[in-house]
């Protein structure tokens, strides 16, 4: 079974072949299941002149947000970027591309992707600045826009649980754009909070087949709460 | 009088209905949830993935793998599900959601949407919005009826970026409730206190009254 056994023990492994210019798809949402450590890695890595699609840019200091610090990113392809100065700064000064796609369109941009699809029809974005040069068609009396998949170099996702031969659960909302991202990438990596033995899964509950894996790490996470919001 | 954001939202909650699934965005769509008539269940749906989202934590209950689409945290309800924000845009552009509510800056008599870039400010970017709008079958745009130079914000043409073409059949502002259809919107409640003159001068995009306007009920 040694050859289904997807557990590396260090982040220089996990990421082994990342080099510049590489297009990374990294799961999340705001920074709730986000590879915290994965991405701390790249950091310290250096690797310059990404393209990182991912919903969010996470935040100045944390997440997405730490690899705009060196400005390795390059092009950001992302629906939502609002909670990062950095960015922000990046952007007006020509040094970082943004490619702003909505929420739904990427989720599918990455699953289709994944899926071999190279390309799908939406309404969504019909109409509006994201139309602009993309083929449009009517389909049962509705206009839609033609969107390309993605597909990416390395898949960066945050599961719950893993078993040694890459299954993943993930877990409540961290789930968000991760199954879709496990299955963009060329090399796909997985953090995990715990790992535990092949056959302790039970098959009914797994949500992401251990096919689409390549690596599983077990990371320590910070779980940072972007807007924490209690009861009054 | 105008209406407050609480009745905003009150008013919108008067569209609901028992059994819905419910999509409420940033904002005054949020105070919805607050409104939930006497017998009716509504689920509400939050686009990162969560279908039966609940009310905030306390910090006890407080979990950072449980968070809304605005990245509040909360917490959820008897019968709710986890899943992919693929299946999430799945089951609002196969149309499964009964009422969706947002704000927009700009709203015209066509029924078109700009809610999401003020060219020459930041782009944040559309998050959800452009696939809610594009698939949602009933949508409801709360808004105030006029921006804070007194400026329409109802018009016969947007003149900002789209989030949506020809989507909006609903609005309910700060002083009526307006539907859209055949190119204009036409009059149907109006905020108590508040005289048809007023909306009439408030709304730049043709406007249908008919001879009688009731006012809203709370």
């Amino acid at each position: 079974m040694s050859g289904f056994n997807k557990v590396v023990t260090n982040y220089d492994e996990a990421l082994d072949g990342l080099t510049d210019d590489m297009t990374l798809i990294v799961g999340g949402f705001g920074l709730c299941g986000i590879p915290e450590g994965l991405i701390a890695k790249i950091k310290q890595l250096g690797v310059h002149g990404l393209t990182c699609v991912s919903n969010n840019a996470g935040v100045d200091g944390f997440g997405l947000g730490l690899l705009l610090e060196d400005k390795q990113i390059r092009k950001m392809i992302a629906s939502y970027v609002g909670e990062n100065a950095l960015f922000e700064k990046q952007l007006l000064s020509g040094e970082l591309e943004v490619e702003l796609t909505p929420q739904g369109t990427l989720a599918e941009k990455m699953r289709a992707g994944g899926a071999g699809i190279p390309a799908f029809f939406t309404p969504a974005g019909y109409g509006t600045p994201i139309a602009e040069g993309k083929e449009e068609r009517e389909f049962n009396g509705k206009m839609h826009i033609l969107e390309e998949s993605i597909t990416g170099e390395f898949a960066l996702v945050k599961a719950w649980k893993a078993d040694t031969m890459g299954n993943l659960v993930y877990r409540k909302t961290a789930m968000n754009f991760n199954p879709m991202a496990a299955t963009a990438g060329k090399i796909t990596v997985a953090e995990v909070e715990e790992i535990v033995e092949a056959g302790e899964l039970d098959p009914n509950h797994i949500h992401t087949p251990g096919i689409y894996v390549n690596r599983v790490i077990k990371g320590t996470f910070e779980k940072r709460i972007e807007q924490l919001t209690l009861k009054k | 009088m105008a209406l407050t954001r609480e009745q905003l939202a009150q008013r919108v909650a008067q569209e609901l209905r028992d059994g819905f699934y419910v999509n409420l965005g940033i904002g005054i769509p949020t105070l919805v949830a607050n409104y939930v008539p006497e017998g009716i269940d509504v689920m509400l749906q939050s686009e990162n993935g969560l279908l039966g989202m609940g009310e905030f934590p306390t910090e006890e209950t407080v979990d950072p793998d449980l968070i809304n689409a605005g990245k509040q945290t909360v917490t959820t309800v008897t019968g709710a599900s986890y899943f992919s924000s693929a299946d999430s845009f799945a089951m609002i552009r196969g149309g499964n959601v009964d009422l969706t509510v947002l704000g927009a800056f700009e709203v015209d008599q066509n029924g078109n949407i700009a809610s999401w870039m003020i060219p020459g400010k930041l782009v944040k970017g559309m998050g959800g919005a452009m696939d809610l709008v594009a698939s949602a079958q009933n949508i409801v745009v709360t808004m105030t009826h006029a921006n804070k130079k007194g400026e329409s914000k109802l018009l016969k043409e947007c003149t900002l970026p789209l989030t949506g073409a020809g989507c909006i059949k609903k609005i309910v502002s700060d002083l009526a409730y307006i539907e859209i259809h055949d190119g204009k919107f036409h009059l149907i409640e109006r905020a108590p206190g508040v005289s048809v003159e007023e909306i009439v001068s408030k709304t730049a995009g043709e406007l249908v009254v008919p001879d009688n306007v009731p006012e809203m009920r709370f």
